[in-house]
């Protein structure tokens, strides 16, 4: 699983520049699914049809990653940038970013005068060793996704953009081990998430399902002065509750404790204050959709180093496949 | 004198009660199109049957609403409260006439004589709910004003050099320039032509409007802010009057479909049509709404840039308007399917 | 039953957005004798039909009252001193100022009492202590060990606010959920009256759920349903002591209709005509940009659906001691019956007619 997941994590995929992304995927999912496409948003959307006595479920990954966009080019060449997505200006300082064509660029800032203070992104500028404007590889309305090299540690997977590759990993994987199940099962890999769930909402208005389950980061409550919230990396696959956009379905979330604690796989309850998946899309699309989340315990949520554990992903990629192959009674 | 600019610019439009500028419009374009039609939130729209070459659905957009104000209350002493239709600064009301409900009263927002006020008077901003539109009566007139009127700004088209003022570019010199485009020849495809409703409090109308019309692809044309005044600051320069219409890759709602942008960038260069990159981020358009109906629309956005927009008085530049209907036509009789289909 | 009882039965039953099953059981029974059909979606929404005797096909009118309620959900179980405590965090736009100090209802293994109770000030930091309590310095206790808590109650449980129905002056009342268990009750007067007047018009009739987090049950609704016009019935602002402003109105003078973008101006001028014809009062509000209601939803649903909105007078909006005039409750009931029985063959080109005046 780990060259998976490094192999997507590293990939180029701001929102709305998601093409590398489906290149990756498609291949891993072609044969496992009995239709495979593309539609106008660019969502990856692959059916795994059922045996006609279940529902029509929409599972949603999304590709893309928090990224930025050029907005002007100095005269010495370089970058001014705005956000795509959610991009916070205390993690930029020194990081470094890439562009579709591969060309690299250091994140620095106007001079600091007051260290207390963090500048905001209009301060901040790309150095892709540009000497001016003319000779700058790079031009407005460019894209960049944040580079950093994915790393293995004991039970953590430590990457960018684990938000949400990982869900992808677990949607992928899940989908390699269903058998004949009863339900038409969409798997949407879907793109813009990180800007407004938009590609999950056209996906989910295409499709109509009955269920909808997004597989998504969530946070955790276990770092220092973290707000309190009752999840834990390493303590099992999350089943949200409720997070900022979004109420499960109180049915979804009961079916999927009980088929948790049937296959004995350790689960936490989740409640996310802040934050949003493709989730909340999907459960107001057309005449509504039973929605949850099966959610991956992230920390350091949208810096270049989130971590999970490898033991809560297999735990959401077992649980997923247990409520994909059983009934599903709301 | 642009004619066609004046008359849109002149008529009265505010969100939700667009009704002079919807019948203006029908009147434009009724010999034009094969088909129009009012659906029930106001939105125009207009079918101009292709040639029969293509059969792509086009659905090009321009909302119709204008900024303005909603009377609130009639006050006894025939005053009129009222709050903000759209995105309004306070600072711009004082001192301005306006023309208050569909018998267009005209009336005026006072302000406290400079002469009375004391220094920290001076200093403070008027909000909104201070104010009151003053049309002269000395108590409520009844049935002539009643809550839910809306009353919008009183400006005169007028054109100086290569530049015209007016209220309400935003967006009736998109509107004119969607006009422009049906008054010519028919195109390879059928092309909807939606005058949308209620852009200005969320992109309303141009929701149903393009539920309705179920499009392959999209054009929205907008008038989008020009930031080219003199600054000491040194701010990223933004769109500016005299450099041609403003293509947009990004805004607050919408990531263009990349695809489409390149279309419009290369029919541009290939025209010789003079052409900007709007700065990415910011702003909201139709387009968001347009793009996220029934199954995604490839969608994109080009747009003339107005000084002072949600003002009584905008700018824009002559030039930049016939080079948005140039740029217009060529990139939708050079549009085909083949653009917006996925190799992956 | 008077209106006070059937308030009373539509307050007190818990429903907050999410969790309105109990609610919608209520509405359910007490909708079931004056309709044709009647159902529970998925998501919680009651949808009522009551048929009208033009010929088919028969237009249709929607209205939609939502049924949940402001609550709380379970976010952590904390232990101190072997006691048991609980975080929570609002579902929907509780006031917060009035939080501490409320008895509350703790849905878990069984229905627990519980205290909302605030940290005393000696142990709050210095910048929290003089400002409205932050859920972070907020719990409920249940009173009970932690073992036992962990026990009967899940991080997901909901909580809602235990407040009776009680009589003020005159024909006013306060409670909790008069938000929107007011309009329902409005509803439900209407389709009883209803069963002594012929209308040609179908009506649904959809009590929505999810209205305070995302207006769900509007969009959802207003979608499957598809109807020619909407009604949407909420509360809306009165005027109070200590509460001026202009755009509140009088306690028990009667309805608000609102006009402004979210409404359809023919649906407001139609429930003018309706008022008019039974002598009613009725005030006029307007909004600038969304009602705050579900009319917002059913507005833009799949190519339009033409919108009015009839606004109950409400003080203490959000708070648990929330007040209404039932009389301004018995008349939204009677202008919505009167409203439908004027709907004809000929009204919605009556609409369409009045987008092309100026």
């Amino acid at each position: 699983m780990n060259e998976l997941v490094k192999k997507l994590v590293e990939a180029y995929g701001p929102s709305g520049f998601e093409d590398q992304m489906r290149d990756l995927i498609r291949p891993e999912i072609k044969d496992h699914a009995d239709e495979v496409w593309t539609d106008a948003l660019g969502n990856l959307i692959a059916l795994k049809k059922g045996d006609g006595s279940g529902l029509k479920v929409m599972i949603a990954a999304h590709m893309d990653e928090i990224g930025v966009m050029v907005t002007h080019i100095t005269e010495e060449g370089f970058l001014r940038f705005t956000n795509i997505g959610g991009v916070r200006p205390h993690t930029l300082h020194g990081g470094r970013v890439q562009f579709a064509d591969g060309t690299i660029g250091v994140v620095a800032s106007d001079r600091i005068t007051d260290r207390s203070k963090i500048h905001s992104l209009e301060k901040h500028y790309i150095d892709v060793g540009a000497t001016s404007r003319e000779d700058c590889p790079v031009s407005v309305g460019d894209a960049a996704g944040f580079i950093r090299p994915f790393i293995a540690q004991g039970n953590q997977l430590i990457a960018k953009s684990l938000d949400d590759r990982i869900g992808c990993v677990v949607g992928i994987e899940a989908l390699k081990q269903l058998s004949a199940i009863p339900h038409d099962v969409y798997f949407v890999f879907s793109v813009q998430e990180e800007v407004g769930t938009r590609g999950a909402e056209t996906a989910a208005n295409a499709i109509s399902p009955d269920v909808g389950i997004a597989l998504d980061v969530t946070g955790t409550g276990d770092t220092p002065e973290a707000y309190p919230m009752a999840v834990s990396m390493g303590k099992g696959a999350a089943i949200k509750v409720k997070d900022g956009g979004m109420i499960a379905h109180a049915g979804l979330v009961r079916l999927m404790k009980q088929r948790a604690e049937e296959e004995k796989i350790p689960y936490q309850l989740e409640v996310l204050v802040g934050g949003s998946t493709d989730a909340r899309s999907i459960q107001i699309a057309n005449s509504g959709a039973a929605a949850g989340c099966i959610s991956i315990p992230t920390r350091h949520l949208h810096t270049p180093s989130e971590m999970v554990d490898k033991g809560d992903v297999e735990g959401c990629i077992k649980l997923l496949v247990a409520i994909l192959s059983g009934p599903i009674e709301l | 004198m642009n004619e066609l600019l004046k008359q849109l610019t002149e008529a009265v439009g505010v969100s939700g009660a667009e009704n002079e500028v919807r019948l203006l419009l029908r009147d434009l374009i009724a010999d034009h199109v094969d088909e129009w039609e009012v659906d029930t939130m106001g939105n125009l729209i207009a079918l101009k049957k292709g040639t029969g070459d293509s059969d792509l659905r086009v659905l090009v957009d321009a909302h119709m609403d204008e900024v303005g104000l909603i009377i609130t209350e009639v006050c006894s002493d025939g005053s009129l409260k009222f709050d903000p239709i759209g995105g309004f600064d306070d600072r711009v009301l004082l001192g301005k006439v306006v023309q208050v409900g569909p018998k267009k009263v005209m009336g005026v927002i006072g302000a406290k004589p400079v002469h009375l006020l004391n220094q920290s008077e001076r200093d403070r901003v008027v909000k909104m709910d201070a104010m009151r539109i003053d049309i002269g009566a000395k108590k409520a007139l009844g049935s002539k004003i009643k809550v839910g009127d809306r009353a919008a700004f009183v400006t005169e088209y007028e054109e100086l050099g290569q530049t015209a003022v007016a209220k309400a570019f935003d967006n009736r010199a998109g509107c004119a320039a969607l006009v422009e485009l049906l008054r010519a020849e028919p195109y390879p495809f059928d092309l909807y032509a939606a005058f949308t409703v209620q852009e200005e409090v969320g992109l309303r109308g141009a929701q149903v409007a393009a539920y309705h019309v179920k499009p392959d692809i999209a054009l929205v044309l907008e008038c989008t802010p020009a930031y080219d005044l003199p600054n000491k600051e040194d701010v990223s320069p933004n769109v500016a009057l005299g450099k041609g219409p403003a293509v947009y890759v990004m805004d607050s709602g919408t990531i263009q479909d990349p695809r489409l942008v390149a279309h419009i960038t290369k029919t541009a260069d290939s025209h010789n049509i003079p052409y900007q990159i709007r700065r990415p981020g910011g702003g909201g358009t139709n387009t968001a709404v347009i793009q996220r109906s029934h199954g995604g629309v490839p969608a994109a956005t080009i747009a003339i840039p107005g000084r002072y927009a949600h003002t009584p008085c905008m700018m824009i530049s002559l030039q930049d308007y016939a080079n948005l209907v140039k740029l217009g036509q060529a990139a939708l009789r050079s549009l085909t399917k083949e653009i917006v289909q996925r190799k992956n | 039953m008077n209106s006070f009882k059937l308030l009373q039965k539509l307050t007190e039953v818990p429903g907050p957005s999410g969790f309105e099953q109990p609610t919608a059981t209520i509405i359910q029974e007490l909708w079931q004798p004056h309709v044709d059909r009647i159902t529970v979606d998925r998501l919680n929404s009651v949808i009522a039909t009551k048929e009208g005797v033009g010929t088919e096909p028969r237009p249709r009118l929607l209205i939609a009252a939502h049924l949940d309620e402001l609550g709380l959900m379970v976010m952590q179980i904390e232990e101190k001193h072997g006691f048991g405590y609980l975080r929570l965090t609002p579902l929907g736009g509780v006031d917060r100022r009035q939080v501490a100090g409320q008895m509350v209802e703790v849905h878990g293994r069984r229905p627990l009492m519980a205290v909302l109770g605030g940290l005393p000030t000696s142990m709050q930091s210095s910048e929290r202590q003089n400002k409205p309590y932050d859920y972070e310095d907020l719990v409920a206790d249940v009173g009970l060990p932690y073992e036992e808590v962990q026990e009967l109650v899940s991080v997901g449980d909901s909580v809602t606010f235990r407040q009776p129905l009680r009589k003020l002056y005159g024909k006013r009342v306060t409670g909790k959920a008069l938000d929107n268990r007011a309009s329902v009750a409005a509803v439900t007067l209407c389709l009883e009256q209803l069963n002594g007047r012929s209308h040609t018009w179908d009506v649904i009739a959809v009590a929505t759920s999810q209205e305070e987090t995302r207006l769900l049950g509007a969009y959802t609704n207003a979608y499957t349903y598809q109807p020619d016009a909407a009604l949407a019935i909420d509360v809306t602002f009165a005027k109070a002591p200590n509460v001026s402003g202009n755009k509140l109105f009088e306690l028990g003078d009667g309805p608000v209709l609102d006009i402004g973008p979210n409404v359809h101006p023919g649906m407001y001028q139609a429930l003018q005509d309706a008022a008019a014809a039974i002598e009613m009062k009725v005030h006029t509000g307007t909004h600038t940009r969304s009602s705050g209601t579900d009319a917002f939803g059913i507005q833009v649903a799949r190519a339009g659906i033409p919108t009015g909105l009839i606004g109950i007078p409400l003080r203490n909006m959000h708070t648990m001691v929330e007040v209404v005039d039932m009389a301004d409750v018995e008349r939204s009931g009677r202008l919505m019956a009167e409203f439908i029985a004027r709907l004809d063959e000929q009204f919605l080109d009556k609409l369409a007619k009045g987008m092309m005046e100026k």
